[in-house]
């Protein structure tokens, strides 16, 4: 029983316990605080496998960020409980088991290839120089695509939130 | 070697004729097309007379090839003509006569409205009739056999505004199809049991093979299935019955095509394949009694009917079915002989009654004529020419030819002769009654001086020009009837036997053709002809007195008849014109049965016509097309419509079920990329 | 030492999570934060393997996940919006006027 392991057995807990509580709460903003939980054990995670850039930059941006924003919608449009209205049986009827039936090959698949390889704690340490050194020289153009992208998301987010009146000559 | 004729060419004018006054002769003058349909069928006369003025020249037969057509396997097929001393005869015969009947009709259809259509169609027939005649292998005989037929059935159908054209035009074609079965059939027997279809490849392959007299055999069947054709389109028993049909077409076409040309093919056909039918007694022997039959019951039908045009075409079968005995006894270059002076005498006969029709304003009926000796003498006196060769009258063509084949007849069978004696009386009988009842005593129809034209009943519908009264023809119609009438009064001295002190140069001539081949014919014994060079000719030189004088007694009760048959006509006819209806009146079943054609067609219609249409209309149409091809397309758009009915309800525009099913997808996706990559190992 | 194959089992849970939960759900925002659910447990993978095959670039793609994840919710979110200005409603079942 490895420290490696304990922390891990921990982190992955959260992560299996808010997923669950994301599927089972019926208010939204109890799923997105699951949410968060789930991200922050990710992030957990991530530094056990070394990658400290990313842990960072998942807890900045994803939970800082993304999930702030989400809440803010959330609260906004006054989300209230969901509603029970029936819906389309085809999700339930085909989605389910095809997604079970997904899930299952792909375990199977991992359990089948992967063996018993272990990753030791840190193993790839991602330290921001090496990541730096990465993205600024090999990944160079899709930083900078992503950079157009972002400003893109900003413009269509203004335009498309804005209040119909004054944004009426330009949606229509 | 051979210099080459450009045998081509011949077909090919009319063909370029008939092409150009299709495409422009709508927009064109009447003379224009007048010029080009001459021109062009002149032109294959003269050159057809070129060919005739080198013939001596040429080594026998001349084989010209044209064109690759079909090369599989083993077998080939090309476009190649082929020329011998039968063949010129043909293309003498319908170029000579062909062209003369052009002239004819140049008048004849002057006011028609479609006068350009006409003269294409007759120059296709010409391409047609000629690519038939100069043939080298049996599938361009069968091009031209077919293209004959569908000239035919153009050219009766031309007026197909009326329903009785177009109805004579679609029975013409389909049971000259019937007949054109059989020689399919036969086509294919040659080709699978001799490889070709090239005339001397097949017949250099029948003459090593011995005669079938054990029955039936290969050859038996062959030239059964061959006969058949020819029962098709030369109109003998059983298919003869489109051919009096066939004359709701112009006067001209009836001349053309069911006197001369179209309807001897048959004869042709069957004398170009004697090689097959002399290894073959049976099927000659069929032949002939068809042959005989046909000749003898046509004839008597002709006495009976009223329509002038109709008597001829009886008398057509009547003498085909001479020209098939003459065949069917072996006697092929007496058949010829008949087929040349037939078109002679038969197409003076055709164009002077549409001579005498024009003079009376379309009225066909005989019973409304008479009297018009002295008002049409030109067509009188041609026409004249004409009764007088076809009845057998000594001096004329038809006397030699006819008196030919009986006699040949008469050494294969005293049946053959008997009967072909009888309907020589018959003919000539019915022939005088047509020539007294047109031309003699008064006039008994309403065509006089400032009448109505649109009152007549007749079913010639050109009737319709300006002048008033009986008129003569124009010259251009006359001309080519002159021409006719010298050609079957002299036309015969070429086939004088020599029981008459003659050299019979035509049965010489096309000796090369008709011998060459072993007879093991038995008829043929009994005059004790040997095996010979060239010079021996199938028809008998009487090497004894005997033969000659029996012969000669022969030729003298033929000529009895034909006096009697004469006298028969002038006595109903002339002298006691009240005499045929009593003898109708006392013989009334017998003159029905005569007047409704022995009610063949009506056997016919029950027998054939009306299951075939009865089934066609119940099974083909309503059960096949209706319930089971439309059935078939309708419900394969109707199932698609119905498969995307159920497929829409996918597009509920619910998101969730989008989803479902791309997650389904995913999966189904997930699975396939697993098996491939652990898979095939 | 944690086996890879914990790793991917836990990365594949959480998307099956996700699918799961965009299938039940019907609150719009609710599936949309299901999605990023789906993309976090993608993000364990990429990492996962980057370390087992001490590939940096898996953790550089994590990186652009992420960018791509931040400005599709910002989108997304302001779609959310002018539809429940609309619709005055969030349940995803009453957005349906694409129905053949």
């Amino acid at each position: 029983m490895s420290f490696h392991l304990i922390l891990f057995l921990i982190f992955g807990a959260v992560c299996v316990g808010g997923a669950i509580n994301l599927l089972a709460q019926r208010h939204p903003i109890n799923s997105a605080l699951s949410l968060i939980a789930v991200m922050a054990a990710l992030a957990g995670d991530y530094l056990l496998l070394g990658a400290e850039f990313v842990a960072a930059v998942q807890l900045i941006v994803y939970a800082g960020a993304i999930m702030v924003l989400f809440v803010f919608v959330i609260m906004l449009l006054n989300a209230g409980v969901e509603e029970e209205t029936k819906g389309s049986r085809v999700a339930i009827l085909v989605g389910v088991p095809g997604m079970l039936i997904g899930g299952v090959l792909v375990a199977w698949v991992v359990l089948l290839r992967s063996g018993t390889e272990a990753v030791p704690i840190g193993a790839l340490p991602g330290h921001p120089i090496d990541i730096a050194q990465l993205l600024f020289h090999d990944f160079l153009l899709p930083f900078e695509v992503t950079s157009i992208l972002i400003l893109i998301a900003i413009m269509g987010a203004v335009v498309l939130a804005s209040k119909p009146e004054s944004a009426a000559g330009k949606v229509e | 070697m051979n210099p080459m004729l450009n045998l081509w060419l011949i077909p090919v004018m009319p063909l370029a004729g008939a092409a150009i006054n299709g495409f422009l002769g709508k927009r064109s003058s009447r003379q224009a097309v007048t010029a080009v349909a001459l021109l062009f069928s002149g032109a294959a006369f003269a050159m057809a007379l070129l060919v005739a003025a080198r013939f001596s020249s040429l080594s026998l037969p001349y084989q010209e090839f044209f064109a690759h057509w079909i090369r599989s396997g083993t077998f080939t097929a090309d476009f190649a003509f082929y020329l011998d001393q039968l063949s010129l005869v043909m293309l003498l015969v319908v170029t000579g006569v062909g062209f003369l009947i052009h002239i004819y009709a140049v008048g004849y259809m002057w006011d028609d409205p479609s006068y350009y259509r006409f003269f294409s169609y007759l120059n296709l027939f010409m391409f047609f009739m000629l690519t038939l005649v100069l043939a080298g292998n049996y599938l361009v005989m069968f091009i031209g056999w077919e293209g004959v037929g569908l000239a035919s059935y153009l050219l009766i159908g031309f007026w197909f505004t009326k329903d009785s054209a177009a109805s004579a035009g679609k029975k013409a074609f389909i049971v000259n199809r019937i007949g054109d079965f059989g020689f399919l059939i036969a086509l294919f027997l040659l080709i699978k049991h001799f490889g070709s279809l090239n005339f001397q490849q097949v017949f250099g392959a029948v003459i090593p093979l011995p005669a079938e007299t054990a029955g039936a055999g290969l050859l038996t069947a062959i030239g059964i299935l061959l006969m058949v054709g020819a029962c098709g389109k030369s109109a003998q028993i059983p298919l003869y019955v489109w051919l009096p049909d066939a004359m709701e077409g112009p006067t001209p076409v009836s001349a053309l095509i069911h006197a001369a040309t179209m309807v001897t093919a048959g004869v042709y056909m069957v004398s170009r394949s004697h090689v097959i039918f002399e290894r073959a007694p049976v099927a000659l022997t069929v032949v002939a009694i068809i042959g005989t039959l046909t000749a003898f019951f046509a004839a008597t039908i002709g006495i009976v009917q009223t329509d002038i045009k109709r008597v001829l075409a009886y008398s057509t079968v009547s003498q085909l079915g001479y020209m098939f005995m003459a065949c069917g006894v072996g006697a092929f270059s007496a058949g010829i002989f008949h087929l040349m002076t037939h078109a002679f005498f038969k197409g003076l006969l055709f164009l002077a009654a549409g001579s005498v029709i024009h003079a009376v304003g379309g009225e066909q009926d005989m019973r409304k004529m008479g009297g018009l000796r002295a008002k049409i003498p030109w067509t009188f006196w041609t026409m004249t020419a004409g009764t007088l060769a076809i009845a057998g009258i000594p001096g004329l063509a038809g006397f030699f030819s006819k008196d030919e084949i009986l006699w040949r007849a008469y050494q294969a069978s005293w049946a053959y002769w008997l009967l072909g004696l009888v309907t020589a009386f018959i003919t000539s009988f019915y022939m005088f009654r047509l020539w007294f009842l047109t031309f003699f005593r008064e006039y008994r129809g309403e065509a006089e001086a400032g009448h109505d034209h649109g009152s007549h009943s007749g079913r010639d519908s050109h009737g319709a020009h300006g002048h008033s009264g009986i008129h003569e023809s124009p010259k251009v119609m006359v001309i080519p009837l002159v021409i006719l009438a010298v050609l079957s009064v002299l036309g015969g001295y070429v086939g004088v036997p020599g029981s008459l002190g003659g050299n019979n140069r035509f049965d010489k001539f096309l000796g090369p053709v008709f011998h060459g081949s072993t007879l093991v014919d038995a008829q043929h014994t009994a005059i004790g002809e040997k095996g010979a060079p060239e010079q021996e000719t199938e028809g008998s030189e009487p090497k004894t007195k005997t033969a000659a004088s029996t012969e000669l007694m022969f030729t003298a009760i033929s000529v009895l008849a034909a006096l009697l048959g004469f006298a028969l006509a002038w006595l109903l006819y002339f002298r006691s014109p009240e005499l045929p209806d009593k003898i109708a009146a006392s013989l009334s079943g017998g003159y029905q049965t005569l007047l409704h054609k022995y009610y063949i067609d009506e056997l016919y219609g029950a027998l054939f016509v009306k299951p075939l249409i009865d089934g066609s209309t119940r099974i083909l149409w309503q059960g096949v097309d209706r319930k089971i091809i439309d059935a078939t397309v309708n419900d394969a758009g109707d199932g698609l419509r119905h498969v995307s009915d159920e497929a829409r309800h996918m597009q509920s525009g619910n998101i969730r079920s989008y989803a479902g099913w791309i997650a389904a997808g995913s999966a189904a996706v997930i699975a396939f990329m697993i098996w491939m990559w652990t898979g095939p190992r | 030492m944690v086996p890879l194959s914990y790793y991917l089992l836990l990365s594949g849970f959480l998307f099956a999570c996700g699918v799961a939960g965009f299938l039940i759900k019907r609150n719009i925002i609710t599936i949309f934060m299901s999605i990023e659910l789906m993309l976090n447990g993608v993000n364990l993978s990429f990492v996962a393997f980057a370390a087992h095959w001490h590939a940096l670039a898996g953790q550089i793609f994590v990186f652009f996940v992420m960018v791509v994840a931040a400005a599709e919710s910002a989108v997304g979110l302001a779609i959310i919006i002018a539809v429940y200005r609309t619709r005055e409603t969030l349940n995803v079942d009453q957005v349906n006027l694409l129905k053949l």
